[in-house]
C-alpha cells in the first residue's frame, strides 16, 4: 500500500483535552477502608455496603485473568485512585448548578447538556470521572413512568427496585475486573421502564474521565418491565494522558417477558499515541438477561482505548427470546482488542444474531472472539454468526476465535467468516471517479460496516461513521 | 472433578510411565542409536514437567484426559499377539497386494507385512531395522515436530521403539499405496502403544500413505501415535489416516507434515473408533507455491469421545489451504473440532477456505467446534464456516413426497451428508471401501426391505 493510505490513518485525537475543574479525589490504593469511604461519600444505605464488601473480599482472593489475546504491562491496582468528583457537588437539582467547567467540556465533547439536546428529544446523563454530573429531560421521562437517574441517586431513592436487579444479571462473583467493580463503582445511569411504556425518546449516558490517575468504574443497570421498549446510547471519550488508565464498568440488561432493549455504545476512549503510549484500559463486563418473547440487541462501535477487552453478552433464558450482536472494532497504531460476544441459548425457540467487522490498520491487532452455546433443553434453538475482518497494511492482525458448543440436535448453528483487505483496484476505481484516496478508503470501510451502522440510532450513525474516518486516518499509503 | 484432584491423580499415575521408561532404556531400548537415547531422554523430561493437559489447557478445553490418565499401562516391548493374516482382511480395503506393514499390539510383525515389489528408490522399514540397516534415514526424526509443550508427543517420543520408515528418492512416483496397518489383539489390554512413523517424500516423487488403527477386540488399551512427513519441492503425498480402534480404546494420534515449495500435502482424516480419541493433524506450508488439503469425518455413537485438532500454517506467499470436516454425531456422543489457520506476516496472497458441519442425529449428542482464523498478512483470502444441525426438514418433506419413507429419506440424507466428504478421496479403494461402511452404518432400513 502507498504512502497515502499509510497517512491517512493518523489524525489527532480531538477529545484529548483536560478540564481544569476542582475534584474531591480519593488518594490512590484499595483497601476495605476505601471501600467504606466511597459508600459513606454516595450515603449508601446498609445493604449496598455489605454488598460491595462481598466483592471485594471475593475480588482479593480471585487471580488476574490473562487468557486474552491482548498484550499489556501489570497493572498496579494499588496506584489507582478509586474516586473521583467534580467539587462543589452539593445535591444538584438542575443543570445550571453544575460547575460551568464540566458544562463547557461535554460542550466541547458536542454534548451541551442543556437546550439543544432537548429539542433533539434525547435524555442524557452525563458522568464526569466517577460521579454523574446531570441528567437532562428528566420531567417529560417522569410522566410516563420511566426513571432515567443516576445509579447513586437510585440506591437512594429506589432502593427495592435496585437491590431487586442489581447484579442479577452480572453477579459480583463474576469474573476479576466485576468483582473489583461492584466493590468500588462509584456511579452510573438507572433506567427502570414500566410495564408496557415505549420510552419515548433515546436515553444516553456519556462517560468521560478526566482525573489522572484515576479509574472509571461506572455500572449500569437497565430494567425493561413486561412489554417495555427502551433504547439506549453510551459513549465514552477521555483526555490524552501518557500512563494507561483503567476502565472496568459493568452493564447489565434486563429484558422482562416481551420486553425490548437496545443498547448501543460508541467508545472513543483515548486509545493512545502511536507508539502505543497511554490509552484507556477498556475491560468491561456487559450482559443482559432475556426473559420469555423478549428481545436484547447491542450495538457497539469501538474506536478508542488502547486495549479493549469486552464481550456484550446475552443469556436467553425465556423462550422465543432474541439477542442481537452488531459490532465495528477498529485497530489503529498498537490499538488491540478482544472483543466479541456470548450467546447462551437455554430457553426454547431461542435466535440469535450476530454481526461482526474488525478493521484492522497500522499496528493493531483485532479479535474477535465468541461463544455460540446451545444448552440441551433449548429445543429450536438458532444461531446466525458473520464475522469479517478487513486488513489495512502487513503489519496488523485479525483473529477469530469462535466457539460453538451445541448440546441438542433440534438446533441450527451457523458461522461464517471471512478475512480481505481493500483492493488497490477498489481506490482506483473510486479515485478516477473524482475522490481522494482518503475518502475512497472511508467510502469502502463505510460500505464493509453498513450493516452494522444501520442498527445505530441516527445521530449515532454519523458520529460513529466519522469516528471510523478519523481513527483509520493516516493508515491509507 | 476439581483441578486439585486431577493434578493428584496425574502425578500418582505417572509412576507407571517413570518403571516402563526405566525398562526401555535399559533393555531393547538400549540398541537405538546414540542421538535418539538422548531424544528419549529429553522427552521423558518434558513429559515430568508437563504431565497430562487439563482442560484448562487452551488446546484441550473440550476434551478431558482424565480417563486415560487414571489407568495404569504396561508397555509392550516384544512381539504378542495371535493375529492371523485372514483377520486383516477387513482393514485391507480389498487390496491384499498393496505394500503393507504391519504392526500387532504395536511391534512390526514381518510375517504379517509385504514389503515385496516397492519401486527402486523406496525403503520401507520398521523403525528398529531402519536404526540398524540405514540410520542415516531415520535422522530427521524428532525434527519435523516438536515435543517440548505437547504432553501426549512427549510421552510417544520417550517411548519411541517401533514404527515405520518410509523414504522415496526424488522424482520417483509410487503407484500402488503404501499401508502402515497398526492392529491390536486382547493381548493389548491395559498395555500402551507408542508408535513412532516417518514418511520422507524426495523431490518431486509422489506417493499415497495409508495410516491404520484397528483392533480384533474390545479391550482397553492406549494408542498414543506420532507421525512425522517431510514434502519435498514439488512432490505430493497423499495421507489417509484411519482410526478404527476398539471402542474401548483411548487413542491420540499427531501427524505434523512439513511442505517445501510447490508441494501438495492432501490428508484424510477418518474416525470411527475408540470411545476416547484426538487427532492432531499439523502441516506447515513452508515454500511457496504450495498446497494442503486437510478433510476428515468422524462418525461416532454412544458415549464416544472425538476429538480433532487441525493447523495449517502458511508461513510462504502463494499458498492455498483447502479444509473440510464432516461429523455425523448420534448416541450420547461428544465431537470436537478445533481448526486453525495461521498466516505469518509475510504470507501475502493466501487463500484459505475452512468449513467444518457437524450432523447431530440424537438429542443427547454434543458438538464443540471452534474454527479459527489468526491472521496477519493483509493480502489474503481467507473465509471459514462452521454449520452444526439436523436434517433439513424441507429435504425430508421433499423426498416423502417423492414417495420416500421417512425412516429411509433420514438415512439417505445421513448417507449423503457423510459421503460429500468421501468423494474427496482420490484413492478409488479407499473411497469405496468408506462409501460401502458408511453406507453399512446408515443404510439400515434400506437393508429390511
Amino acid at each position: 500500500m502507498s504512502s497515502s493510505i499509510e497517512s491517512l490513518i493518523t489524525k489527532e485525537y480531538a477529545a484529548g483535552f483536560v478540564t481544569d475543574v476542582e475534584s474531591d479525589t480519593l488518594p490512590p490504593g484499595l483497601s476495605e477502608d476505601v471501600v467504606r469511604a466511597i459508600s459513606e461519600k454516595k450515603e449508601e444505605p446498609e445493604w449496598m455496603l455489605e454488598w460491595r464488601l462481598k466483592a471485594f473480599r471475593r475480588w482479593q482472593s480471585m487471580p488476574e485473568p490473562h487468557w486474552p489475546n491482548v498484550k499489556y504491562e501489570p497493572i498496579d491496582y494499588q496506584g489507582i485512585s478509586y474516586y473521583s468528583a467534580p467539587k462543589k457537588k452539593k445535591s444538584l437539582t438542575s443543570l445550571d448548578e453544575v460547575d460551568p467547567e464540566v458544562l463547557r467540556t461535554y460542550e466541547r465533547l458536542g454534548i451541551p447538556l442543556n437546550e439543544q439536546k432537548m429539542l433533539s428529544g434525547v435524555a442524557v446523563d452525563a458522568i464526569f470521572d466517577s460521579v454523574s454530573v446531570g441528567t437532562t429531560m428528566r420531567e417529560e421521562l417522569t410522566k410516563v413512568g420511566v426513571i432515567f437517574m443516576s445509579l447513586g441517586e437510585a440506591v437512594r431513592e429506589y432502593p427495592e427496585l435496585v437491590r431487586k436487579y442489581l447484579g442479577s444479571v452480572v453477579p459480583y462473583s463474576d469474573n476479576f475486573f466485576a468483582a473489583l467493580n461492584s466493590a468500588v463503582f462509584s456511579d452510573g445511569s438507572f433506567v427502570y421502564v414500566p410495564k408496557g411504556v415505549r420510552c419515548p425518546m433515546e436515553l444516553s449516558t456519556y462517560f468521560r474521565i478526566n482525573a489522572a490517575d484515576t479509574g472509571q468504574f461506572e455500572r449500569t443497570l437497565v430494567v425493561a418491565d413486561e412489554g417495555a421498549y427502551v433504547s439506549y446510547l453510551e459513549g465514552c471519550t477521555a483526555p490524552k494522558r501518557s500512563t494507561n488508565q483503567l476502565h472496568a464498568a459493568v452493564v447489565e440488561l434486563v429484558a422482562l417477558p416481551g420486553a425490548t432493549v437496545k443498547y448501543s455504545t460508541v467508545q472513543n476512549w483515548y486509545a493512545g499515541d502511536k507508539e502505543g503510549r497511554g490509552g484507556i484500559y477498556n475491560f468491561v463486563t456487559k450482559r443482559g438477561k432475556a426473559f420469555a418473547n423478549s428481545k436484547i440487541s447491542w450495538t457497539q462501535v469501538e474506536t478508542g482505548s488502547a486495549i479493549t477487552w469486552k464481550y456484550p453478552s446475552v443469556i436467553l433464558q425465556g423462550d422465543n427470546s432474541v439477542g442481537e450482536f452488531y459490532s465495528v472494532a477498529v485497530v489503529n497504531n498498537r490499538q488491540q482488542a478482544d472483543t466479541g460476544t456470548k450467546m447462551i441459548h437455554i430457553g426454547k425457540n431461542t435466535r440469535s444474531n450476530i454481526v461482526s467487522k474488525g478493521i484492522s490498520a497500522g499496528e493493531g491487532n483485532n479479535s474477535y472472539r465468541g461463544r455460540v452455546q446451545v444448552l440441551p433443553k433449548a429445543s429450536g434453538a438458532r444461531n446466525y454468526t458473520q464475522c469479517d475482518s478487513m486488513l489495512v497494511g502487513n503489519r496488523c492482525g485479525a483473529h477469530t476465535f469462535p466457539y460453538i458448543e451445541v448440546a441438542n440436535n433440534t438446533a441450527i448453528v451457523e458461522h461464517e467468516a471471512s478475512t480481505s483487505k481493500i483492493g488497490e483496484d477498489q481506490i482506483f476505481y473510486l479515485k478516477q471517479r473524482g475522490l481522494s484516496a482518503e475518502q475512497a478508503v472511508s467510502m469502502i470501510v463505510s460500505g464493509f460496516c453498513k450493516e452494522v451502522f444501520k442498527e445505530l440510532p441516527m445521530e449515532f450513525a454519523l458520529e460513529a461513521q466519522q469516528l471510523l474516518g478519523i481513527t483509520l486516518e493516516g493508515s491509507v499509503g | 472433578m476439581t483441578a486439585e484432584a486431577t493434578i493428584e491423580r496425574v502425578v500418582t499415575a505417572a509412576t507407571p510411565f517413570e518403571d516402563a521408561f526405566r525398562a526401555l532404556i535399559e533393555g531393547d531400548g538400549a540398541q537405538a542409536p546414540a542421538h535418539i537415547q538422548s531424544l528419549r531422554s529429553a522427552a521423558f523430561e518434558a513429559f515430568r514437567r508437563l504431565g497430562f493437559p487439563t482442560t484448562k489447557n487452551e488446546d484441550w478445553h473440550f476434551t478431558s484426559v482424565a480417563p486415560i490418565a487414571e489407568h495404569d499401562y504396561l508397555h509392550i516391548t516384544t512381539q504378542s499377539g495371535d493375529v492371523q493374516r485372514s483377520a486383516l482382511a477387513p482393514f485391507l480395503f480389498g487390496r491384499s497386494e498393496w505394500h503393507t506393514l504391519v504392526f500387532v499390539n504395536g511391534r512390526y510383525a514381518p510375517e504379517l507385512s509385504n514389503t515385496s515389489g516397492l519401486p527402486k528408490g523406496v525403503t520401507l522399514l520398521d523403525l528398529r531395522r531402519a536404526w540398524q540397516e540405514a540410520p542415516q534415514l531415520t535422522e530427521p526424526l524428532g525434527r519435523l515436530t516438536r515435543h517440548d509443550d505437547r504432553a501426549f508427543s512427549a510421552l510417544n517420543t520417550a517411548f519411541m521403539h517401533d514404527g515405520a520408515v518410509l523414504h522415496v528418492d526424488r522424482d520417483v512416483e509410487v503407484d500402488m499405496p503404501i499401508h502402515l496397518l497398526f492392529v491390536t489383539d486382547a493381548v493389548a489390554a491395559k498395555s500402551m502403544m507408542h508408535p513412532r512413523n516417518l514418511i520422507v517424500v524426495g523431490r518431486h516423487a509422489k506417493a499415497t500413505v495409508i495410516e491404520s488403527y484397528v483392533s480384533l477386540s474390545d479391550a482397553v488399551y492406549f494408542t498414543n501415535a506420532v507421525t512425522e512427513v517431510s514434502v519435498a519441492e514439488g512432490a505430493t503425498l497423499h495421507h489417509y489416516k484411519m482410526q478404527r480402534e476398539g471402542m474401548r480404546a483411548f487413542h491420540v494420534g499427531t501427524i505434523e507434515a512439513r511442505q517445501a515449495r510447490d508441494s501438495h500435502y492432501i490428508s484424510f482424516s477418518l474416525s470411527t473408533g475408540g470411545s476416547l480419541t484426538r487427532t492432531n493433524i499439523y502441516t506447515t506450508l513452508a515454500g511457496e507455491g504450495c498446497g494442503a488439503t486437510l478433510n476428515g469425518l468422524y462418525m461416532l455413537d454412544g458415549e464416544q469421545h472425538c476429538d480433532h485438532q487441525t493447523l495449517i500454517a502458511h508461513v510462504q506467499p502463494n499458498c492455498f489451504s483447502r479444509e473440510l470436516y464432516k461429523g455425523v454425531l448420534d448416541g450420547q456422543s461428544h465431537g470436537v473440532f478445533n481448526g486453525k489457520v495461521y498466516v505469518d506476516p509475510i504470507a501475502q496472497k493466501t487463500d484459505g477456505k475452512q468449513t467444518n458441519n457437524t450432523l447431530l442425529l440424537s438429542d443427547k449428542a454434543q458438538i464443540d467446534t471452534k474454527p479459527q482464523l489468526e491472521i496477519f498478512a493483509d493480502d489474503v483470502k481467507c473465509t471459514h464456516g462452521a454449520t452444526v444441525g439436523r436434517l433439513d426438514e424441507q429435504a425430508l418433506f421433499y423426498m416423502k413426497s417423492r414417495g420416500v419413507s421417512r425412516a429411509l429419506a433420514r438415512e439417505l440424507l445421513t448417507y449423503a451428508f457423510a459421503a460429500d466428504v468421501l468423494e474427496t478421496i482420490e484413492q478409488p479403494s479407499v473411497r469405496e471401501e468408506l462409501e460401502r461402511m458408511t453406507l453399512r452404518r446408515f443404510m439400515t432400513v434400506a437393508d429390511d426391505r
